[in-house]
């Protein structure tokens, strides 16, 4: 499956937008990832392993917070995992 | 540096002031240029989704940025930067700018919007290296005028 990479997170992966691998879950494609591309573990998920807040994570449209198996969700060879940070802001404090 | 045309850069400007007082919000599309700045070649709006307390929040829905880096990467660009506006408050990024600014490398520019009309706009560049030790950096702003002195010219000849 396709991990597609925001613009941020590029120059962790040799700046390639799109990687490729082979997890059948999306834990399993990130562990992957992260593998491959050490340097993107720290910007995902926190010392504790857990994903971090502002990580946004969509299996082709869907954002896996509202997958009834969230991260454990079940990925196929077709699919596409979109990593999007959030982006918010606002002024006072 | 941000490098950025002069129809985007009052485009930019002139979001803010039609959402007054609300914040305005919205994606700059372009090329990053290894060290030297981003270059801003196209300017998406987008929707503020804090609609409880628009008036200094702002938020992008994540389907709705990934809809926009799409159409980037359909142009063969990527995403460089996002802009707001801060009605009746300074073009200076807050705490909360940056407790929510994630996107390393990235421009973040903040236009000052005073009763309405578009007064500062600044560009504060994202450095770090990751989440931990990121930092918010002034960053000068280049105005590109050239579509505007060709009309110039053409108006002349």
């Amino acid at each position: 499956m396709k991990i597609h990479i925001p613009t941020p997170l590029r120059s962790f992966t040799g700046g390639k937008e799109t990687v490729s691998v082979s997890g059948s879950t999306v834990n399993g494609a990130l562990a992957q990832l992260t593998t491959e591309y050490p340097e993107l573990k720290p910007n995902l998920f926190t010392a504790d392993g857990k994903l971090r807040s502002f990580v946004n994570l969509y299996l082709n449209e869907d954002d896996i917070r509202y997958l009834p198996a969230k991260e454990d969700s079940p990925t196929q060879e077709s699919d596409e995992l979109t990593i999007i940070p959030s982006i918010a802001g606002g002024c006072c404090r | 540096m941000l490098k950025i045309d002069y129809a985007d850069y009052e485009a930019m400007r002139a979001h803010g002031e039609e959402t007054y007082p609300h914040e305005c919000c919205g994606v700059l599309l372009g090329k990053s240029e290894g060290g030297l700045g981003n270059q801003v070649k196209a300017l998406v709006r987008a929707g503020n989704t804090r609609t409880d307390s628009a008036h200094n929040r702002y938020n992008i829905a994540p389907v709705e940025l990934i809809r926009i880096q799409r159409q980037a990467r359909a142009q063969g660009l990527d995403i460089v930067g996002f802009y707001h506006s801060h009605p009746d408050h300074p073009a200076q990024w807050s705490v909360t700018d940056f407790a929510e600014a994630h996107w390393l490398g990235c421009s973040y520019v903040i236009t000052a919007i005073e009763k309405g009309k578009a007064k500062i706009t600044n560009s504060f560049l994202l450095s770090g290296t990751e989440e931990d030790n990121k930092t918010f950096q002034d960053e000068s702003i280049e105005i590109h005028m050239a579509d505007r002195q060709e009309s110039l010219q053409e108006s002349k000849a």
